[in-house]
């Protein structure tokens, strides 16, 4: 039994003189939920293809659940994968397509139906997919992903369509896979449903891992932002002067001054107001998020 | 394989070509059985050039009359597999789900060998089916004129009407073969289908007119000539060898980029 879902060294795909994924590294334990997050173009498709056999490395090794993706006939059959959005004949109902998908895997048709309803496609697998809206077709891809009962669900956007509803449930949906423990490798660019169920993160920029490792492990390399905002906006000057007395950088916005530091300066800075005569209305200190940390580091520098 | 070619053939029994291909290939056996028994015989001819008076009451009653119409559908049914096997491999690449039966069935020999093979069943049948209505049209038309059919039933006819099923049959899926093989390389059911259409219809015609000499070596004659059972410019058996060197070149072609090109749509 392979301790790890993922595991790439050195992954590299060229075209012509165009480097898609330049050496990329990284590995994903064995039941865990690892976001795959980067810029557009970043090279996350062309890893995923890679990952299922579509498209032939030009360089670099790499395993999916412990068996080479040279050889991708000896683990697809344990992998559910959704690449690059739904891709279904249009002509065939949902049903049909799926059914399509069940003769080529060896899977019953019992389970067509029932994954049908899990996605909430109980009573619109008989339509034909040309029928369907960008959120049912995104959630027809989700169960002929699930359509193996895999081991390792590959899924690139699959919250690409989706009302808020539809992607609280896909988010459920992971969850509940995961805990199951089925492992899930994610790209989206939602990264706030990203924060909320990888435990894991692999962030591309320009076809290179910048980032790899659990997401409590990068967002804790970013300093939190503490708030301070004075009652009367005439203290602004005197606090940024005080906040700076004691080493801080600060940065005035919408009437609050901004300190990257912890919550720890607020007793600090509060006490010191106080004894200047200034009223604090309030402080509050943010941690953070994914989505600015992933900014931060893919911004062109 | 097996896998495979259920698959396949769940995709290819879908109303919209299963039904629209039946109902051209009825109208045609139709359109042909008429025009065949209600002129047999006729004063101003029935020969497609003209005057000349080709099918008879006395000639459709020998033993090949009750399969004659039948030997006119071949190139219909060869182009209407061309069609179908160019547009069932190329749309794999316009609508993206190659990517998902690759994922399903990673062996691209398996998958593109299993298409095939579903594509061949699916033309037995098709011919099958244009083989017992042009036979069952035959019999219903010959009572209209009086058309004795005792020979039709001979062993004679039987063994002949074998021998064309199956020279049509190979030559249907030539042509099929020939669209397969172009869907995949040109990835573009458009593409493929237009190309192939304009050089069988149309450029194969130039160029024999053009070009006598060249006329024997034209993939469209060969594949022509095996339903024939061979012709006036082919001999059969250089007919089977020409298309099956067109259909190496082709096929080979094809099964190599299936095989190696990357799935990056």
């Amino acid at each position: 039994m392979p301790e790890l879902a993922i595991s790439v060294r050195d992954l590299t795909k060229v075209y012509g003189e165009q480097t898609a994924v330049s050496h990329a590294t990284f590995d994903i334990p064995l039941g865990t939920v690892c976001g795959f997050v980067g810029p557009n173009g970043s090279g996350k498709t062309t890893t995923i293809r890679m990952l299922l056999g579509l498209i032939s490395p030009t360089g670099g090794t790499g395993t999916v659940l412990g068996e080479d993706i040279r050889s991708p006939e000896e683990y697809l059959s344990r992998v559910g994968a959704m690449i690059e959005g739904p891709a279904f004949y249009p002509m065939l109902s949902g049903r049909e397509n799926l059914k399509v998908l069940a003769d080529l895997g060896g899977f019953s048709y019992s389970r067509v139906d029932s994954l049908l309803v899990k996605v909430g496609l109980g009573d619109r697998g008989g339509s034909k997919f040309k029928t369907y809206s960008l959120g049912m077709k995104q959630r027809l891809g989700i169960a002929a992903a699930l359509l193996p009962d895999p081991q390792l669900l590959i899924l690139d956007e699959p919250t690409n369509g989706l009302d808020p509803n539809g992607i609280q449930e896909i988010r459920e949906l992971i969850k509940e896979l995961a805990d199951n423990g089925t492992s899930v490798f994610v790209s989206s660019h939602i990264l706030s449903e990203l924060e909320m169920i990888s435990e894991y993160l692999v962030m591309l920029r320009k076809g290179k891992v910048i980032f790899t490792g659990r997401t409590q492990e990068l967002l804790g390399r970013q300093k939190a932002i503490t708030s301070i905002r004075p009652e009367y906006q005439v203290d602004l000057g005197k606090l940024t002067e005080i906040a700076q007395g004691f080493g801080y950088e600060t940065q005035i916005e919408n009437g609050a001054i901004q300190i990257p530091a912890g919550a720890d300066l607020g007793a600090t800075l509060n006490r010191a107001a106080f004894e200047a005569g200034i009223t604090l209305s309030s402080i509050s200190t943010q941690q953070p998020t994914l989505e600015e940390t992933f900014f931060e580091m893919t911004e062109d520098k | 394989m097996l896998k495979v070619i259920k698959a396949e053939l769940r995709k290819m029994k879908r109303p919209s070509l299963l039904y629209v291909n039946i109902g051209i290939l009825s109208a045609l056996s139709l359109l042909f059985t008429s025009l065949v028994f209600l002129r047999a015989g006729s004063s101003v001819g029935n020969h497609r050039r003209g005057s000349e008076t080709i099918q008879t009451v006395a000639s459709l009653g020998k033993f090949d009359g009750g399969y004659f119409t039948f030997s006119l559908m071949s190139l219909f049914l060869g182009l209407i597999a061309l069609t179908v096997f160019a547009s069932q491999s190329s749309n794999e690449y316009t609508y993206g789900t190659l990517r998902n039966l690759l994922v399903r069935q990673p062996s691209r020999m398996k998958l593109l060998g299993g298409k095939f093979l579903a594509m061949v069943i699916f033309t037995f049948l098709l011919v099958s089916f244009v083989a017992i209505l042009n036979i069952g049209l035959s019999f219903a038309e010959s009572t209209h004129l009086h058309i004795s059919t005792t020979l039709w039933t001979s062993g004679k006819a039987v063994h002949a009407f074998l021998n064309l099923f199956g020279n049509t049959l190979l030559a249907t899926v030539g042509y099929g073969l020939v669209g397969m093989a172009l869907g995949i390389i040109l990835k573009s059911p458009m593409s493929s289908i237009s190309i192939s259409l304009l050089w069988f219809m149309v450029l194969e015609n130039i160029l024999g007119a053009v070009l006598p000499s060249a006329t024997k070596w034209l993939p469209g004659n060969a594949i022509s000539g095996i339903s024939a059972g061979g012709a006036k410019i082919f001999s059969y058996e250089r007919a089977l060898i020409t298309s099956a060197l067109y259909l190496l070149l082709f096929g080979g072609l094809a099964t190599l980029l299936f095989k190696r090109r990357d799935v990056a749509s």
